[in-house]
C-alpha cells in the first residue's frame, strides 16, 4: 500500500523545505542536522531544496549518528555510521531531520547526542511520517510531510533512489 | 554483522571481516573523541575489570580511558598490591571478582596463554592487553588502524617489523593482522632475535640487513629491545646494536623515499631509536597512543554482551 507515491514525495520535500525557511528566514542562525542512517536521505534533498532558495553557504549541513545513545544499544548490536558536525551548535537552533517518527526513542536518543556537541538554543524537528498515535515518549515535530491518524499493524518503509531504487513511502506487512 | 569470537584472546582467532568491523567501528568513536563532550552512554550498565599481573602504563590507561568513554563501571587490579602476592590461584582471584557481578575481564599477564586458560573457565568475555610472548591484539588493531589512518589502506602495504621479534608479542599480532589484511610483512633485527621458522610458518620474509630492509619498506615498525625478557646475552651491547640496527636519522636520510616510523611504546631511546626518529616528522607514535583508545572502544563495545543475543 502507498502512503505517500513518487508523484507526491518531491513536492513535499519541497513544502517541507519552504516552511523550515518560513520559520527561519534565511536559516538565520539555524543549521540542519540529518540523523544516520536513513534521515539522511531526506536531510540531502531538503538541503539541495534550500540550496534552490539560498546561497550555499547559509546552508549549514551535518549529519548526526545516535547509536551509542540508543536505550536499546544492549539488545542487539548496532552499527554506527559517521557523525560528521563541521560547525558549532552552541546557542544555534538546530534543525533534526529524521524519516519516520514513530516511538520517539531515536529523537530522544538524538537529543542527547547533540548536547554532547554543545548548548543548541532550540532544536527543533522535521519528519516525512509521522505515526503519531504509536509513541512512547514526549516528543513531536515541528515539520511534517504526513501524519498517520491511526494505529496501523503496519510497517513504515521510506524508500530513496539511491538506496532502494524508487521514492515513495510505501506500507508493508510486518 | 557481529564479531565471530566471544573472546578478544589473539588476532589469530579473528578473520578479516572481524578486523574490518573493529577498524571501522573505531573510526566513529575516534570521531567521538573529538567532540566537547568525549563520553557516550554506551556501557553505562556493564562492569570491567582490568586486571594486570604485568607492569603498563600506556595499554592501562589506555584501557581505563576508553572503558570510562563509554561510561562503564571501572575496577583495577594491579598483581603487587593484591591477594595473589599471598599466594591466591589465578582462576581463584577472578572468579572471585566476576562474584561481584564484573561483566568482561580485560588481562594482561606474562605467562603466554594466560587468557586462553582462564576463557576455558569463565563465562565473562576476555579482552587479551598482553600475554607474555604471546600477542597483543589491541597493539595490533591500533597499529593497523594507524597505518590505515596514514597511508590510505593495508592491502598491498610493505611493512617491516624491526627489532626484537623474538621475544615481542606485539610482532606476533601484527604478523597475523597484516598477513590476514594482504599486506606484505619482512622482519628485520639481529639473527639471535628472529626466530627462522617465521619464514615457513609465517611466510614472511626475513632480512637480516636493516638499511636493505628499510629500503623495502613503506611503514617501519620499531620495536623494544625487551631486556626483561632476555636471560642471556642475545647481542653484545646496547650501543652496538644502536649502531647496527638503531633507526638513526641518519639511516632514513639515506633513503630516496619517505617512510611510516611507529613504535609501540615504550621507547629506548638511543637503542632502537634515536630521539630525532622518535620526535621527527615521520613518526606516528603519538597517534599510535591517541588512536588506541578509540580502538579499545570499539573491542570492548563489539565484545559486551547483548542482553537480547540472537
Amino acid at each position: 500500500m502507498t502512503l505517500i507515491s513518487e508523484q507526491q514525495l518531491p513536492s513535499i520535500v519541497k513544502r517541507l523545505a519552504h516552511q523550515i525557511l518560513e520559520t527561519y528566514p534565511g536559516l538565520t542562525n539555524a543549521v540542519i542536522v540529518g540523523l544516520q542512517p536513513r534521515g539522511v536521505y531526506l536531510s540531502d534533498r531538503i538541503v539541495a531544496a534550500l540550496h534552490n532558495e539560498l546561497p550555499a553557504n547559509q546552508v549549514q549541513y551535518g549529519k548526526l549518528d545516535i547509536t551509542f545513545y540508543r536505550d536499546d544499544v544492549r539488545r542487539d548490536l548496532h552499527l554506527a555510521k559517521a557523525t560528521d558536525l563541521p560547525f558549532s551548535i552552541e546557542g544555534k537552533t538546530v534543525i533534526l531531520i529524521d524519516d519516520v517518527l514513530f516511538t520517539g526513542r531515536t529523537i530522544r536518543a538524538a537529543l542527547d547526542a547533540l548536547l554532547s556537541f554543545g548548548r543548541p538554543s532550540k532544536v527543533s524537528l522535521c519528519v516525512l511520517v509521522d505515526r503519531k498515535p504509536s509513541r512512547e515518549l514526549p516528543i513531536q515535530p515541528d515539520f511534517t510531510g504526513k501524519e498517520m491518524v491511526d494505529i496501523t499493524p503496519y510497517k513504515v518503509k521510506v524508500r530513496w533512489k539511491e538506496n532502494d531504487g524508487v521514492d515513495d513511502v510505501i506500507l508493508l506487512v510486518d | 554483522m557481529a564479531l565471530t569470537t566471544k573472546h578478544l584472546l589473539g588476532i589469530k582467532d579473528l578473520n578479516s571481516e572481524d578486523i574490518q568491523l573493529i577498524l571501522s567501528t573505531a573510526t566513529q568513536f575516534k570521531e567521538v573523541l573529538q567532540r566537547p563532550v568525549k563520553k557516550v552512554p554506551t556501557l553505562r550498565d556493564v562492569t570491567i575489570v582490568n586486571l594486570f599481573y604485568e607492569n603498563s602504563t600506556r595499554t592501562r590507561i589506555s584501557f581505563e580511558l576508553a572503558e570510562k568513554r563509554l561510561s562503564a563501571d571501572v575496577v583495577n587490579f594491579t598483581v603487587s598490591n593484591s591477594s595473589a602476592a599471598k599466594g591466591e590461584t589465578l582462576l581463584d582471584t577472578v572468579n572471585n571478582i566476576l562474584s561481584m557481578k564484573v561483566d568482561m575481564v580485560v588481562m594482561r599477564h606474562s605467562a603466554s596463554g594466560a587468557p586462553h586458560y582462564l576463557a576455558k573457565h569463565i563465562d565473562a568475555a576476555i579482552i587479551n592487553a598482553g600475554d607474555g610472548i604471546n600477542e597483543h591484539p589491541t597493539q595490533a588493531l591500533l597499529d593497523a588502524f594507524s597505518m590505515q589512518e596514514k597511508m590510505g589502506k593495508l592491502a598491498g602495504l610493505k611493512v617491516a617489523i624491526i627489532g626484537d621479534i623474538m621475544h615481542s608479542r606485539v610482532a606476533l599480532s601484527n604478523i597475523y593482522l597484516l598477513k590476514k589484511m594482504g599486506a606484505e610483512v619482512m622482519v628485520s633485527g639481529p639473527p639471535t632475535l628472529i626466530p627462522t621458522f617465521l619464514k615457513e610458518a609465517m611466510d614472511i620474509q626475513i632480512e637480516y640487513n636493516i638499511d636493505k630492509a628499510l629500503a623495502w619498506c613503506d611503514v617501519a615498525n620499531v620495536l623494544r629491545i625487551q631486556l626483561e625478557r632476555q636471560n642471556q646475552p642475545l647481542f653484545s651491547s646496547l650501543r652496538e646494536y644502536n649502531l647496527a640496527y638503531g633507526i638513526s636519522m641518519n639511516r632514513l636520510n639515506k633513503l630516496n623515499k619517505e617512510i611510516l616510523i611507529m613504535h609501540p611504546g615504550p621507547i629506548n631511546r638511543g637503542v632502537e631509536m634515536d630521539s630525532d626518529v622518535a620526535n621527527g616528522p615521520h613518526s606516528i607514535i603519538l597517534d599510535q597512543v591517541e588512536n588506541g583508545v578509540a580502538v579499545r572502544m570499539a573491542c570492548l563495545y563489539l565484545l559486551t554482551g547483548r542482553t537480547n543475543p540472537a
